[in-house]
């Protein structure tokens, strides 16, 4: 037999059709649903009179335009009312299990998928969310699709692709001290570039992606479309089992142990080859910071911010220009004499327990700067719950920081959370594009260690010497 | 889905690398629940001032480039989010091809949805186009699918472009990729039958 990757092994396990020349019918064991990809796409269902094919391996919640304050405020947005009620309405009517607003469950997609036990390893997941990426880190092939193709697996449960081809990111080596997964993933972008990985599903391997926790291995296959990948998954192991074991919707008692066996057998086989290989020494990784206007702009927080100039391709010296002039950043400024306005801890990519509890372990006994305004967002329902019983809520609002309700808050604004034009905010979310977290404002990805430490000292810091 | 099958028409010239789809469509248009009137919001934050007004440094608003149906852009067009509103959106405006070095692919796969040709062109080609496109804004392009060519009318630029067989069928008799998948059923549910229900690798 020959050796396969683990992408391969999923790929060919759920192949229902394929003809030469065509893209291959696959299965789809899990589909996500949202407010904001889906209701053009039950639309075309009614249109067409047909059905969801597999409303059981179907789930839809609430987290886009949800604003983040108390639950028992009103939505002020009409038009955002009107999307959350289309959700509702279809989900009713086509038989769709649905974690509204106002439910325990809860919470920003990508983050209830696992937290709820729908994720496992081996299974094809798709959604209507280019950051579906991140339920790879179970060692799942997941992809952001979009919503005639929403339609299209709501209708058949399949998906047409284009096989993608493979790519290996290895982090060789421990991590050093105060490098956290955010770090990871800003310095790959950085080092491919934020199409480097286009047409490719990546696999994470490595010392470096071993040693993290699921959060940490969630928050690297997050951001793994920053660098223009269309999946990003890590092997699963002992870590992976052990998050998932005992929760809702995962084999329980003996049935997981025979689960595990077979999970385990998903690896990729020694000898197996990549299409594309690429190795970083996990101990050259510092905090990064980004400083211009997409994922793959970023500098450790020891560098400074690029000089137009000093880029021999004119694409690059004109998007490195325009990007500084739109972050109303010189050239070779310090990254640490950035001063900042907003801070912003969560969503999909950070806005997970052990990204609070890091946050929290940082500003214990400090103050947010007077010139900040800084906001922790859990990303679900369960995770607020978890933070309030660890007392995690108390020592950040004691810190000055504004403890907000579950949703996606501040990545992307499409809820009351945005920044006011020429606004400067430190973000643990994934994207920095123009206007993304508001119009005119100036967004910095970072990790919630550097987050909170900005906040409270109003600048960017190293974290390794906090 | 309308087919594509050729289009002779102006070129709007955008000279920039790594356009994504919230510059495309930024989020606070995305709340609709249509898939049409998406065109009047394209490329909005750069396209309108603070005050609503037209920015007449924008390439949208120069004279010359109305009625456009080729948009021209720099590598790595459309990454960013899945947005389909994207597509959409240039589809509403008027536009039937993107002509770019390369395409992120989601964005290009929510194009064919759409009857919107994305065109793959040498990073040369494309510059050479925009240079033309952006000194005379009633320049032209022929973008024909059957014969796989791009070609201006002084014929000084002559390309060919490569696709996927099955992609250019589609597009070219606008065929709708469920239909052709809803004929598989019996497929389907063999697949299914052999997994058992739940689906899955290990529980079906």
């Amino acid at each position: 037999m020959t050796a396969k990757t683990m992408f391969e092994k999923i790929w060919d396990a759920h192949i229902v059709h394929e003809e030469e020349g065509q893209p291959s019918l696959i299965y789809i064991d899990l589909h996500l649903v949202h407010e904001v990809t889906s209701p053009q796409a039950f639309d075309g269902l009614r249109m067409s009179g047909r059905k969801v094919r597999r409303p059981d391996l179907t789930v839809a919640t609430m987290d886009h335009n949800t604003p983040t304050w108390d639950l028992s405020q009103p939505i002020l947005d009409p038009i955002a009312v009107t999307q959350l009620d289309y959700l509702e309405r279809n989900c009713k009517e086509f038989g769709v299990t649905l974690y509204d607003r106002f439910s325990p469950l809860q919470g920003i997609v990508h983050i209830i998928g696992p937290e709820q036990g729908h994720t496992q390893p081996g299974k094809t997941i798709v959604c209507g969310d280019s950051h579906t990426s991140t339920h790879g880190a179970f060692g799942a092939f997941a992809m952001g699709i979009g919503t005639s193709e929403v339609e299209h697996v709501l209708a058949t449960q399949t998906l047409r692709q284009f096989k993608p081809k493979t790519m290996e990111v290895r982090i060789d080596g421990p991590l050093p001290n105060g490098v956290s997964a955010k770090d990871v993933i800003l310095a790959i972008i950085g080092k491919i570039g934020i199409a480097g990985a286009t047409g490719h599903v990546i696999e994470y391997t490595g010392e470096g992606i071993r040693q993290l926790s699921m959060e940490g291995r969630m928050t690297v296959c997050n951001m793994s479309i920053e660098g223009g990948g269309r999946a990003g998954m890590v092997a699963p192991d002992d870590t992976t089992f052990e998050y998932m074991r005992g929760r809702a919707n995962v084999p329980q008692g003996s049935d997981f142990d025979k689960a595990i066996e077979e999970w385990r057998a998903l690896a990729t086989d020694e000898g197996a080859v990549f299409d594309k290989v690429v190795i970083i020494t996990a101990s050259e990784i510092e905090p990064h910071v980004s400083w211009g206007t997409n994922p793959g702009m970023v500098a450790p927080v020891t560098g400074r911010v690029p000089n137009p100039d000093s880029y021999d391709d004119e694409g690059d010296r004109e998007s490195v220009g325009r990007a500084l002039d739109y972050m109303g950043l010189e050239p070779d400024t310090r990254i640490e004499d950035i001063t900042l306005d907003r801070v912003f801890i969560g969503s999909c990519t950070n806005g997970r327990i052990e990204d609070i509890r890091a946050a929290a372990a940082v500003a214990e006994g400090k103050k947010v700067a007077d010139s900040v305004y800084a906001m922790v967002v859990p990303g679900s329902a369960a995770i607020k719950a978890q933070a309030e019983d660890e007392g995690l809520d108390k020592i950040l609002t004691e810190a000055g920081f504004d403890w907000r309700v579950a949703g996606c808050s501040m990545c992307l604004g499409m809820n009351p959370d945005i920044l006011d034009p020429g606004e400067r905010c430190a973000s643990t979310s994934n994207r920095n594009f123009e206007g993304r977290q508001g119009k005119g404002g100036r967004t910095h990805l970072v990790s919630p260690e550097m987050a909170a430490a900005s906040a409270i000292a109003g600048h960017f810091v190293d974290i390794r010497e906090w | 889905m309308e087919p594509f099958v050729r289009v002779h028409g102006g070129v709007v010239p955008m000279n920039r690398v790594n356009v994504d789809t919230d510059q495309i469509i930024p989020k606070q248009f995305l709340k609709r629940v249509e898939r049409d009137g998406f065109g009047q919001f394209l490329f909005n934050d750069w396209r309108y001032n603070a005050d609503g007004s037209d920015n007449p440094e924008f390439i949208l608003n120069k004279p010359g480039y109305e009625g456009a149906d080729i948009l021209v852009a720099g590598r790595n067009f459309g990454c960013g989010s899945s947005r389909e509103h994207a597509p959409w959106a240039l589809g509403d405006y008027g536009f039937r091809c993107v002509i770019a070095p390369s395409f992120a692919d989601i964005f290009n796969g929510n194009c064919f949805q759409n009857g919107i040709l994305p065109v793959i062109l040498p990073e040369e080609t494309v510059q050479q186009i925009i240079e033309k496109a952006e000194k005379d804004p009633g320049y032209k392009l022929h973008v024909d699918l059957e014969a796989q060519r791009v070609w201006d009318d002084s014929e000084e630029v002559v390309a060919t472009f490569d696709l996927e067989p099955f992609r250019r069928y589609s597009l070219l008799n606008g065929l709708d990729d469920i239909g052709l998948t809803m004929e598989r059923e019996d497929d389907i549910s063999k697949f299914e039958s052999q997994r058992g229900i739940h689906g899955g690798v290990v529980t079906g």
